[in-house]
């Protein structure tokens, strides 16, 4: 591959728009991730008890619903991911190759 | 019997080593009996195996080309996989580990279950599409895109060969006590069939046969999994609370494991623990190969949306599996080792020890049957975990070393192919000799290790050399090192290993944490960036003045392979 495509790809304003709303959202993505997984490790390290506290009379706490939620939070932020990813950022990203051609 | 681990200090070594692996199951059955022959297990597991092996003999004939071998020529679809990702992931480790943890601790089981999934989405969103616009078969090739060849790639199959060869030795000794004690067969026939089974998948099939040895067992694990979380739950009438109630009312430590117990005090450890769980499966090598088996980036999107989507699901399966051995086993006598006076420690006394919760559990609901099945499932899950990290050592050999580092490139596909295949003899004869000697030894820290080091040397180097255009050849080479060094050093200083293994005196250990992840990472990142900036020398020009082309294509998948060569 010569470098000219690559030049010209560089100052796509296309490309520019795809590399940066795509870094954006991946971003915003990880970060909330990292927020609910750090969150939940420092509540066990330094509030355990806000995990232990039964719901309403039961015996179930507080805890188990969480750490369910933030299993399926992983779930649904990759599932938001893919479903942008493959279709506008694929969209543009063949448009974009399309006219470098 | 010999002395068992008691429990607490086994979860202690837990949230010490930092991971509830099979490496940890190991010392805690290392005093089970060998127990008589389990027929109904060796029958369907000599069923898994006549399967998987004329898949492979299939696979065999269609791997041709280095693009088959290392990467099933790019053929295998999002689905196959999403589950065979699920199949490297959930090993006997994650199966009979956590659900063992939950068995003892209840809520804390939890704690590693989540840790080991939230690496997923991050390797999606930073790494995965990258990783496949730019990479061939190994990771090496997209950390040596514009870097030097032959240094990065001997660090990068430096890094690869330490974290196969501690997370190898982990799983054959595993297997070997598993086998011993499910199957009543002697450790070092199962530790050589377990080698002997892992190098003809991996020479002969390569990886089509390995992808669908996953498959196959990734299915067999959800199925049989899904079986006992449902016969559980309908028992308790779908009801959690009647569940969680049933066991609050047998488990000797009571409402307390309703709630997170004493696996992270302080904020150093949770946050370097919580590091390695995460950014550990990102530098894990037989799981980023996986990336260069599919067509394109938006299968490879897809495979890991269904990959998270099955390791969580499994892992909420494992919690009710852990919570139904509760209610199932602590009343039940048979299957403890009973005082003369008829007493038992409800959790520690358990036959083979907790992390046999699950194995006995599949025995109470389902009867000899069923823990044949579970038994043949768990020996499967070891077998194909140790499928995948040959191919991934034996890659790093011919891929990286012999072609790149020794032929400089001269060497022909085919001669590569055939150094992959020795490569995965000799891999396999080495696994078999070091599960032998490391038969009495306490290998509970390797796993953690393995996750320390892919955390600490393969992770930032990937992801700084993918992400940053001031990375250079030489900033990546010291900075690498200097976080695998640091890495094995911690661990080997830490208590786990420098107190739990080598036996000094408690209090002696020189480094005060068990995971070393915070540190170690920051040293690699550190180590990367600072020596990048320091380095005035020619090739580093090259390296930053290379990073457009990189980007442009890490982006676009311009000139990217697609590894369909037939």
């Amino acid at each position: 591959m010569s470098s000219a495509p690559a030049h010209d790809i560089k100052n796509d304003p296309q490309f520019q728009a795809l590399v940066s709303r795509r870094s954006r959202f991946a971003w915003t993505l990880t970060i909330a991730m990292l927020i609910i997984y750090f969150g939940f490790v420092f509540v066990i390290a330094f509030a355990p008890t806000l995990l232990a506290a039964p719901i309403g009379s039961g015996v179930t706490t507080v805890g188990i619903p969480i750490g369910v939620a933030v299993i399926v939070s992983a779930f649904l932020l990759t599932g938001i991911y893919v479903r942008r990813a493959n279709s506008e950022f694929d969209a543009m990203t063949s448009q974009i190759v399309g006219r470098a051609k | 019997m010999r002395a068992f681990r008691t429990v607490s200090a086994a979860a202690t070594t837990l949230a010490a080593s930092g991971f509830a692996g099979l490496a940890h199951a190991a010392p805690a059955m290392q005093g089970g009996e060998r127990q008589p022959l389990n027929v109904e297990a060796i029958v369907m597991f000599f069923a898994f195996v006549a399967m998987t092996l004329g898949i492979t003999y299939w696979a065999a004939r269609r791997t041709r080309s280095a693009a088959d071998f290392y990467a099933a020529g790019g053929g295998i679809t999002a689905g196959q996989n999403g589950l065979a990702i699920a199949g490297d992931y959930m090993s006997a480790a994650s199966f009979l580990g956590i659900s063992g943890l939950v068995f003892a601790s209840g809520f804390d089981g939890l704690i590693y279950s989540v840790g080991w999934l939230v690496g997923w989405p991050i390797i999606l969103f930073l790494i995965a599409e990258r990783l496949r616009n730019l990479g061939k078969y190994t990771f090496a090739d997209v950390v040596s895109f514009r870097l030097e060849q032959t240094q990065i790639r001997t660090l990068s199959a430096i890094g690869t060969l330490v974290v196969v060869a501690f997370y190898l030795i982990a799983q054959m000794v595993g297997a070997g006590k598993l086998i011993e004690l499910l199957f009543g067969l002697p450790y070092l026939y199962a530790v050589i069939l377990v080698g002997a089974l892992m190098i003809v998948y991996v020479a002969f099939g390569g990886m089509v046969a390995t992808t669908w040895v996953q498959v196959i067992k990734a299915c067999l694990l959800l199925g049989g999994a899904t079986f006992m979380a449902l016969m559980v739950l309908i028992h308790f009438g779908f009801s959690p609370e009647a569940m969680f109630g049933a066991a609050v009312a047998v488990h000797p430590k009571g409402g307390s494991i309703m709630g997170p117990g004493n696996l992270v005090h302080d904020p150093v450890s949770a946050l370097s623990l919580g590091l390695a769980l995460m950014f550990g499966t990102a530098g894990l090598p037989h799981i980023l190969m996986r990336f260069f088996t599919v067509a394109d980036a938006k299968a490879a999107r897809k495979s890991v949306f269904y990959a998270t989507g099955f390791i969580g699901y499994f892992y909420i399966l494992t919690f009710i599996i852990g919570f139904g051995a509760i209610t199932f086993l602590m009343n039940d006598p048979a299957y403890y080792t009973v005082a003369a006076d008829g007493a038992y420690n409800k959790v520690t006394a358990l036959l083979g020890g907790s992390n046999m919760a699950a194995i006995h559990l599949s025995n109470a609901i389902g009867g000899s049957f069923f823990l044949g099945f579970i038994s043949a499932v768990a020996f499967a899950t070891i077998l194909a975990v140790v499928a995948g990290l040959t191919l991934a050592g034996a890659s790093a050999v011919s891929h990286d070393l012999y072609a790149s580092v020794i032929a400089k490139g001269r060497a022909s596909e085919d001669r590569e192919v055939r150094v992959s295949k020795a490569s995965a003899v000799a891999i396999g004869i080495v696994a078999i000799v070091l599960g032998y000697i490391f038969e009495k030894q306490n290998v509970a820290f390797m796993v953690g290790l393995a996750f320390a080091v892919a955390a600490s040397c393969n992770f930032p180097v990937l992801l700084m050399s993918i992400m940053w255009k001031g990375t250079t050849t030489r900033g990546v080479l010291i900075g690498g090192f200097l976080g695998l060094a640091s890495s094995v050093g911690m661990v080997v200083l830490s208590p786990a290993v420098w107190e739990a293994t080598l036996g000094n005196p408690k209090g002696t250990a020189p480094f005060p944490y068990d995971n070393p992840a915070l540190f170690s990472m920051a040293i690699a990142f550190g180590g990367i960036w600072l020596f990048s900036k320091l380095d005035r020398s020619k090739r580093a020009e090259i390296d930053r003045a290379a990073y457009e082309q990189q980007y442009i294509r890490s982006e676009t998948g311009i000139g990217s392979h697609r590894a369909v060569a037939h």
